[in-house]
């Protein structure tokens, strides 16, 4: 994959940076790293980080430094389908344990690895402001709350069933 | 019915467009302040009596008159949309809902502190929020409430929204702006404080979401009206976040004359405890404030109702009492194991610690291993005194309360429940499979301050 934004994505780029004062372009730089990581395939590489660098002339080590601190950025591959469970206290009391540990059997993967056909990521994340409505995952834009084991079998069927369509 | 000047009109529908929010009187606060001066509604605010809603209840009125305003360098005003402390989510509500009353409040406050360029910093997960946020800021721009020399006033003003990337850290105020800068989330030292140096070194203030929007209803009823709701010093409504172990979790704009018990038994809120369930503790502020066992949450150790006031909250400090905080109410019921939970939120402040003190990034880190061992059998009655001897060295040793924030659920939870905790070390193989109980459970001499 080469890596350069698409004409709509450059001036959707161009529009951040007009959002700061002069000469304050590296502000834009946490939101374009989202452009980054959705247009070339979920994560950061290195590459990706460079050219974002180039982007809003700043030194590369300027942009790892802000892609390592910050969680929502993978600097690994991910599957196509990125389930973020949320595992802190009041998800906890709501048994987000429990459907952590069956989303892993029913993808047969642990907290932090890919399935074999590579679309499922299962991470565990911290509080997302959701905790009334848990258990719940983050899947994409959107949050999926009140999980069941009904819920998440369905949400793989969705996702599975999205991924044939769009081969 | 309690009374609402937030939520009043966030069931109606369409309430989220401009068009249903300004029939239902939406913007009106913005046509009186641009007949007032700039600080009358500082004055205005002071005498509301409104306190920060974030988590540290810092009066707004006297944040705002403390702006630095040198000649010729711009200010900022900056919204503070982080919300990922543990047990709060009532930032995501108002602006999911009512995006256009914090619209609204911005512009009234950007104008009362000359902020031209006002910024809102979103925590990174809330992404269709932003979406919803831009769309009423779009309806603002297109009905004149911002961009150049708003209804004739020669005051220009823009709002942007700038999204985070995951790190709870970027709620503290300087850790924001170093976001909103670019950089990673490292908070700065203090002094100098936002309000002289903050975002691009300009003077700037920070408010939370929830203290912006309460700007609203303070404009169109007057400060004077508005501190008549409340007790004491607590004016106003505020707006908490139930979750846990309740019939009925949600937002809910309480208006600070009701107590604990009313707040969590009454339909009109949490409805009780789920599954006719017996209650063991709650957190009344979010996960940084103490946890409190089922009699002192209801009861004052002095044996009187508490409220859901600031002042009744942490009534008895830290050794019978907690805090309102950012008002993220997170309620255990008998069956939940207190180690465990805490176990969850030491695990969360070693992730969010920005490593920059070493009491935070190391203590953190062995609250954690600690309290893990604790919990699955392992631990040791000295890891309990050791565990203690940890959060007291973190505690006012570090560069952010965030240090403060790590130390405090620990104490709390080792002060009124240590039996459990020593339950854990005597009973390994027994603990795994069930938990403690109630022992605590309407016990009042259980705690030893
Ligand atoms: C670790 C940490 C996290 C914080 N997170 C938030 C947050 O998510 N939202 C918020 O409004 N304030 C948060 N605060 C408080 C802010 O630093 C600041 O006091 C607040 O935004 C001021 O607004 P207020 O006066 O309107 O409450 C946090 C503070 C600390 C130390
Ligand atoms: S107390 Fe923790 S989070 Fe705050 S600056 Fe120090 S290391 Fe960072
Ligand atoms: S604890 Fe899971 S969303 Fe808050």
């Amino acid at each position: 994959m080469s890596v350069q934004f698409s004409d709509t994505k450059l001036q959707e780029v161009q529009k951040m940076i007009a959002r700061y004062p002069e000469g304050k372009q590296k502000s834009a730089l946490i939101p374009i790293l989202h452009v980054a990581q959705q247009e070339f395939g979920g994560w950061l590489s290195a590459e990706t980080m460079d050219y974002v660098a180039s982007l809003l002339q700043l030194d590369p080590i300027e942009v790892y430094e802000v892609a390592t601190f910050y969680s929502m950025y993978n600097l690994k591959p991910v599957g196509k389908y990125l389930f973020e469970v949320c595992q802190t206290g009041p998800c906890m009391l709501n048994g987000s344990d429990n459907i952590i540990e069956y989303i892993g059997q029913r993808l047969n993967i642990k907290a932090g690895e890919t399935s074999a056909d590579g679309l499922f990521t299962l991470k565990t994340v911290e509080c997302l402001g959701a905790c009334g409505y848990a258990p719940m995952m983050q899947l994409g834009k959107h949050y999926r709350e009140h999980l069941t084991k009904e819920k998440v079998d369905a949400i793989i069927e969705e996702c599975r069933k999205n991924a044939a369509a769009n081969n | 019915m309690g009374r609402k000047v937030l939520l009043e009109h966030a069931k109606i529908e369409g309430i989220r467009y401009y068009d249903t929010y300004r029939k239902h009187g939406g913007y009106t606060a913005v046509e009186k302040a641009f007949k007032m001066a700039p600080n009358d509604i500082v004055e205005e605010v002071k005498k509301s009596g409104l306190r920060g809603r974030g988590g540290a209840g810092f009066p707004t009125g006297m944040k705002w008159s403390f702006l630095a305003k040198p000649e010729g360098v711009p200010r900022y005003l900056v919204c503070n949309a982080d919300e990922s402390e543990p047990g709060t989510f009532k930032d995501r509500y108002l602006m999911e809902f009512l995006p256009h009353l914090l619209i609204e409040g911005l512009i009234v406050a950007s104008y009362a502190l000359g902020s031209n360029r006002t910024y809102i910093y979103i925590r990174g997960e809330y992404a269709w929020i932003v979406d919803i946020l831009e769309q009423a800021i779009d309806e603002a721009n297109a009905n004149g409430w911002l961009g150049k020399n708003i209804l004739g006033s020669g005051f220009d003003c823009q709002i942007y929204v700038q999204r985070g990337a995951g790190a709870y850290i970027c709620g503290e105020e300087t850790a924001l702006i170093e976001s909103l800068e670019g950089k990673r989330g490292n908070p700065r030292i203090k002094p100098p404080f936002p309000a002289v140096k903050g975002l691009w070194d300009c003077p700037t203030v920070v408010n939370n979401v929830e203290t912006l929007a309460a700007v609203v209803p303070i404009l169109n009823m007057g400060g004077e009206e508005y501190a008549k709701i409340g007790i004491g010093r607590s004016t106003g409504t505020k707006l908490i976040s139930a979750c846990g172990n309740i019939n009925k979790p949600g937002v809910y704009e309480i208006d600070m004359t009701i107590s604990v018990e009313e707040f969590l038994y009454s339909d009109e809120y949490c409805g009780g405890i789920a599954n006719g369930k017996k209650l063991k503790a709650c957190i009344p502020g979010g996960s940084s404030v103490p946890i409190l066992p089922a009699n002192l949450l209801l009861k004052t150790a002095k044996g009187e109702t508490r409220m859901m006031t600031y002042e009744s909250l942490s009534d008895g400090g830290f050794a019978t009492g907690s805090m309102m905080g950012s008002g993220g109410f997170i309620v255990l019921d008998e069956d939940q194991c207190v180690v465990h939970h805490t176990l969850t939120l030491a695990r969360f402040y070693r992730h969010e610690s920005c490593g920059q003190c070493s009491p935070c990034r190391e203590g953190t880190g062995w609250m954690e291993k600690i309290l893990k061992n604790i919990e699955y059998g392992k631990g040791k009655t000295s890891d309990i005194d050791l565990l203690w001897d940890i959060q007291r060295k973190i505690e006012g040793n570090t560069i952010c309360p965030l240090g403060d924030a790590a130390a405090w659920p620990v104490a709390a939870a080792i002060r009124h429940f240590r039996d459990e905790f020593e339950w854990h070390v005597q009973n390994p193989e027994e603990s795994q499979r069930r938990n403690f109980g109630l022992a605590h459970y309407a016990d009042p001499l259980a705690v030893n301050a």
